[in-house]
């Protein structure tokens, strides 16, 4: 391996690769294209973890575990980070193929105050550390960040919304993340050639207007500018020139991973992405393993290496946030798969060497590994999905064949499903509006049920003994329209100020300059909704008020169809709450940057903090109980299995929730068939029939329940115990109690 | 195999059928994921059986052929994938032209594999044409003796063994299905007979099913007030199922 390095000095770095206009201009997507080779095969190739990758595991085990111990395991409180903030750190250096922390040890962490000194403070403090006064002082007296930008604008019903928890999640206290940096391209050209094009695009707009948007749009190439070399000064003290392409598989692993390290040092976004660089990463490794400098065991430590630097990607938040999200989240997402809009499968063989990697190093929630599926991959793709699915419930599949012809076919998903042309496009992260609250709301006339506030001005309350779907319809229509228009608001405020305050500059410098932004809205409590839409119209539902008339609970008389089982007669509800709700969105009179509007019904692990926050439902939800996760059926109302509960949560479309929809699904090893041969056939057959009904997304779990209730009890004998909730993976010992119950109680399909 | 299987008048004069439920999917009943209708009515006793809930025929919904269709009917796409349509039961023989029509129809409107979950014991109510529309049949034999047959089930063993014959002479392809229960059905001897036997129908019989038993069915009886005779037997050890699983692999049968 050393030898190869430093060889490859004199090396051109483009040797035996097909020629095109990649190497005049940036096009990752046509570099790919001309050289990958598809892989058809099955995954007999795999090489195991070698001895040096179980070491260095091994050496990280010891620190994960301590970590798990205190919840963060040091903190670097004595400067604000940037991309070359700290000196060079390892794990072991001696083992190590692939180099780079975020600071200069392991799992220590950073402060990143630009996107608000008050997390930071609080991060600190529920950890035991404190503060350098220095810094205090400058994000205090010097310095504005980006969470005082945005309260410097909030309007009084945004702040009260917040409050009372009917929009949640807001990025307006930390970075806003899902935003892909295409990494891939400080591999294929280095820093020098992509800080050229940045000069160019810069001096194509001297002569234009200079209105607002353009001076902002100069301003922000000479950042990205000036990060590409920052980039490259922290390489150098790794003791690597990346000004200039790699030219071996190793370089070309270790100047992607450089690129999105330098992304993770200097922003804490709710999600960073990495993208979709395993089968670009193959043309390195197919052209070393050609040339006979690279044998399978080494390609497949390039990747186990590669994949430990991404598992302990970590951030320093409040306990709150993590209690939101569980655990402690960075949704470091790759996508493997897919199909190539000519027809060829986009799969190689560092397709299988990514997913071999949680056999190589056991399950894990990171990186976030997403399968592209499609009815067409090769089949003994399929099988190693969904063998990998079986043992370790740490993947989660998105349906190609909707997104290839929206997308195209170099997309990466940010996060859990906002799926993103790479390098061409970005989104303001929106978090999400609560739907089930806004009925609530509709009822009480903009009264919150828990507080007694009033939180919407303005409105009436329905004061009818039993509710009227019709009126019922009217008033929550009319409390979508204050809820879209208010939460809009508040995503203008966060986006202006985060790009003013907290700028992504190394990630935005591996766009092209002109890119589609996104405003992505999201819902939460869709199935709620619609089940209390549901138990209005087709059963009888008494409001139950309290002294001053607030409705607090409702009785409900007789039976009504609820979402789950396959039934239009209430997933016509659902759809109908989708599509109404973007429509109300979309109506919004300005989206920052003039940015696309789009809508997810994902709520990762927050339902339970929704639930949390929500009182009694008309369907019969008691106040505090968990909604279900994403696009999931109420837990326990979808009495029809596996099958039907994936036909509800189907006939959502695609096209007024183009952040995606997810969709979690468990199941007892048995229930998916007598033989590991069988489970293996069956899951794929599944996977097949979900993406041909136009399912966009599913979390496969597939573990007892007994397994859980027993990591419950014993959470040391459970490290890497890993379970798929709404578009991500977590440590299941990691969530609180709580949601642990939550994951257990949420159905389990006994029978598919 | 047979081809001339009878057109079914589907509109005037429509069959009937009493059904205890239907499951969107099963990935162990038959090849992939399946859709069961599980119909209701049987005339045997198991003592282990574990859904004693379908032993009155007149206690499942009444539904027209149409009625059965539709619910099959949103999941044709995802099985023409992902598997197929399993008739269980109860005993699906019961109610044999219903089930036939519905066989039929669910081959004529989609295409679909189907297999029918079923002891034999009245297929002398179904013809070979009856059987044309059946891909698959899951076979259950509850013990290779005579009289403890007649013990566990309250019927007669010669009548399911006659059906296997048929399937034979039928080229039929089966997956049998055992059910192992302490103290019941353990028996070295009596599992080795069955294994000869099942060994001499040849090449239809794809796969053998030894299915531990388990309590899952306890509740059940308890819900329907019923005493359970077998409350208090324990679900076989790994030991014992891999034990019998042996007596049927040592015949060169495919198990699990």
């Amino acid at each position: 391996m050393e030898a190869i390095a430093h060889n490859a000095v004199q090396a051109d770095p483009w040797r035996g690769f097909t020629a095109g206009n990649w190497q005049n201009h940036v096009d990752v997507r046509q570099f790919i294209q001309l050289n990958y080779r598809p892989f058809t095969g099955d995954a007999s190739f795999l090489a195991g973890a070698s001895e040096r990758t179980r070491k260095l595991w091994d050496v990280l085990g010891e620190l994960l575990r301590q970590e798990r111990e205190k919840g963060v395991l040091d903190v670097s409180a004595d400067r604000a980070t940037s991309i070359t903030a700290h000196d060079a750190g390892y794990i072991d250096q001696s083992l190590e193929l692939i180099v780079g922390l975020q600071t200069d040890a392991p799992l220590k962490r950073a402060i990143m105050p630009n996107g608000g000194l008050r997390m930071v403070e609080a991060g600190l403090a529920a950890y035991g550390f404190t503060l350098d006064p220095v810094i205090k002082e400058v994000w205090s007296k010097y310095r504005k960040s980006h969470n005082q930008g945005v309260f410097d604008t909030y309007t009084p019903e945004i702040l009260a919304a917040r409050k009372s928890g009917i929009i949640t999640g807001l990025p307006d206290a930390y970075g806003r993340g899902r935003i892909i940096g295409d990494y891939r391209r400080v591999a294929l050209y280095g820093t020098d050639f992509l800080r050229k094009e940045r000069q160019q695009l810069f001096h194509e707009l001297d002569d234009a207007v200079f209105t607002e948007d353009v001076l902002r749009q100069r301003e922000e190439l000479s950042e990205q500018f000036r990060a590409l070399d920052e980039l490259r000064q922290m390489a150098a003290k790794y003791g690597f020139d990346i000004s200039r392409p790699a030219v071996n598989a190793r370089e070309a692993v270790q100047w992607t991973y450089f690129a999105y390290l330098a992304a993770v040092k200097e922003q804490n976004g709710a999600a960073m992405s990495l993208g979709r660089i395993a089968t670009f990463l193959d043309i390195y490794i197919e052209r070393d393993l050609t040339a006979g400098v690279l044998s399978e065991e080494q390609a497949q430590e390039l990747i186990d290496d590669l994949v430990i630097k991404l598992r302990i990607v970590r951030f320093l938040r409040t306990p709150e946030y993590d209690q939101l999200f569980s655990g402690d989240p960075t949704w470091v997402t790759e996508c493997i798969g897919g199909m190539g809009e000519d027809g060829r499968t986009l799969v190689s063989k560092n397709s299988f060497r990514f997913l071999n990697t949680l056999y190589n190093l056991g399950p894990a929630p990171e990186p976030n590994l997403t399968v592209l599926w499609s009815t067409s991959l090769p089949q003994g793709f399929k099988d190693f999905c969904a063998r990998v699915s079986i043992d370790t419930s740490s993947i989660q599949y998105e349906n190609d064949d909707l997104m290839r012809p929206l997308w195209g076919d170099d997309y990466g998903i940010a996060c859990c499903v906002s799926a993103m042309r790479i390098g061409k496009q970005m989104q303001f992260f929106g978090a999400r509006a609560n739907l089930a609250k806004a009925m609530l709301y509709a009822i009480n006339g903009g009264v919150d049920e828990k507080s007694g506030a009033v939180v919407a001005h303005g409105f009436a309350p329905i004061t009818d003994d039993v509710l009227d779907f019709d009126t019922v319809m009217a008033r929550f229509d009319k409390m979508m329209d204050w809820l879209a228009a208010t939460y809009v608001k508040a995503l203008n405020c966060i986006h202006y100020m985060h790009d003013k305050y907290a700028y992504e500059r190394i990630e935005m410098a591996l766009h092209d300059r002109d890119i589609l932004r996104t405003m992505a809205c999201g819902i939460a409590g869709l199935s709620v909704a619609a089940d209390s839409l549901s138990a209005i119209k087709h059963a009888r539902v008494h409001v139950i008020r309290n002294e001053a008339g607030l409705a607090v609970d409702y009785r409900i008389e007789g039976d009504y169809p609820a979402y789950g089982n396959n039934d239009d007669r209430v997933d016509s509800m659902a759809v109908w709450l989708t599509e109404t709700f973007m429509n109300k969105i979309k109506a919004q009179p300005y989206f920052y940057r003039n940015a696309t509007p789009t809508q997810s019904v994902l709520t990762i692990t927050s339902n339970v903090v929704y639930g949390k926050k929500t009182g009694n439902t008309p369907c019969g939800r008691r106040a505090g109980e968990p909604f279900a996760p994403g696009a999931n059926p109420m837990n326990g109302r979808d009495v029809h299995g596996f099958v039907a509960a994936g036909a509800s949560v189907a006939k959502l479309p695609y096209s007024a929730a183009l952040d995606g929809i997810s969709w979690t699904a468990s199941a007892t090893p048995d229930a998916l068939g007598h033989t590991a041969e069988d489970r293996i056939a069956n899951l794929s057959h599944c996977l097949d029939g979900f993406a041909a009904a136009g399912g966009f997304h599913v979390n496969v779990n597939v573990f007892r329940r007994e397994t859980l209730l027993d990591a419950m009890e014993h959470p040391e004998l459970y490290p890497q115990l890993t379970i798929r909730v709404s578009g991500y993976a977590v440590n299941f010992v990691k969530l609180t109690r709580e949601q642990q119950l939550d994951v257990i109680n949420r159905t389990f399909h006994a029978s598919l | 195999m047979l081809q001339h299987s009878v057109q079914m008048p589907l509109a005037a004069g429509q069959p009937t059928g009493y059904l205890h439920s239907t499951e969107s999917g099963a990935g162990v009943d038959g090849p992939g994921m399946r859709f069961v209708f599980f119909m209701s009515g049987c005339q045997f006793r198991c003592q282990y059986c574990h859904n004693p809930d379908t032993w009155k025929l007149h206690a499942g919904r009444q539904l027209t052929l149409d009625e059965a269709l539709d619910e099959l009917a949103p999941y044709a796409g995802f099985l023409k994938f992902a598997g197929g349509v399993t008739i269980s039961g109860g005993e699906p023989l019961m109610q044999p032209e219903f089930v036939g029509a519905l066989l039929r129809a669910i081959k004529q409107r989609y295409g679909l594999h189907t297999a029918l979950d079923t002891q034999g014991f009245l297929h002398a109510g179904i013809s070979d044409d009856w059987l044309a529309a059946v891909d698959l049949v899951l076979l259950d034999i509850k013990h290779s003796d005579p009289a403890r047959y007649q013990l566990i089930t309250g019927q007669p063993l010669q009548p399911t063994l006659d059906f296997a014959q048929r399937l034979q002479r039928l080229g039929k392809p089966v997956w049998l299905r055992y059910v192992l229960v302490p103290g019941l059905t353990d028996g070295a001897d009596d599992i080795s007979r069955l294994a000869d036997y099942v060994a001499g129908l040849g090449s239809i019989v794809q796969r053998v099913e030894v299915l531990p038993f388990h309590q899952m069915g306890a509740a059940k009886w308890a819900a329907l007030g019923m005493a359970y005779p077998l409350a208090d037997t324990p679900t076989p050890d790994a030991a014992a199922v891999a034990a019998a699983r042996a007596l049927f692999a040592a015949r060169g049968l495919t198990v699990c």
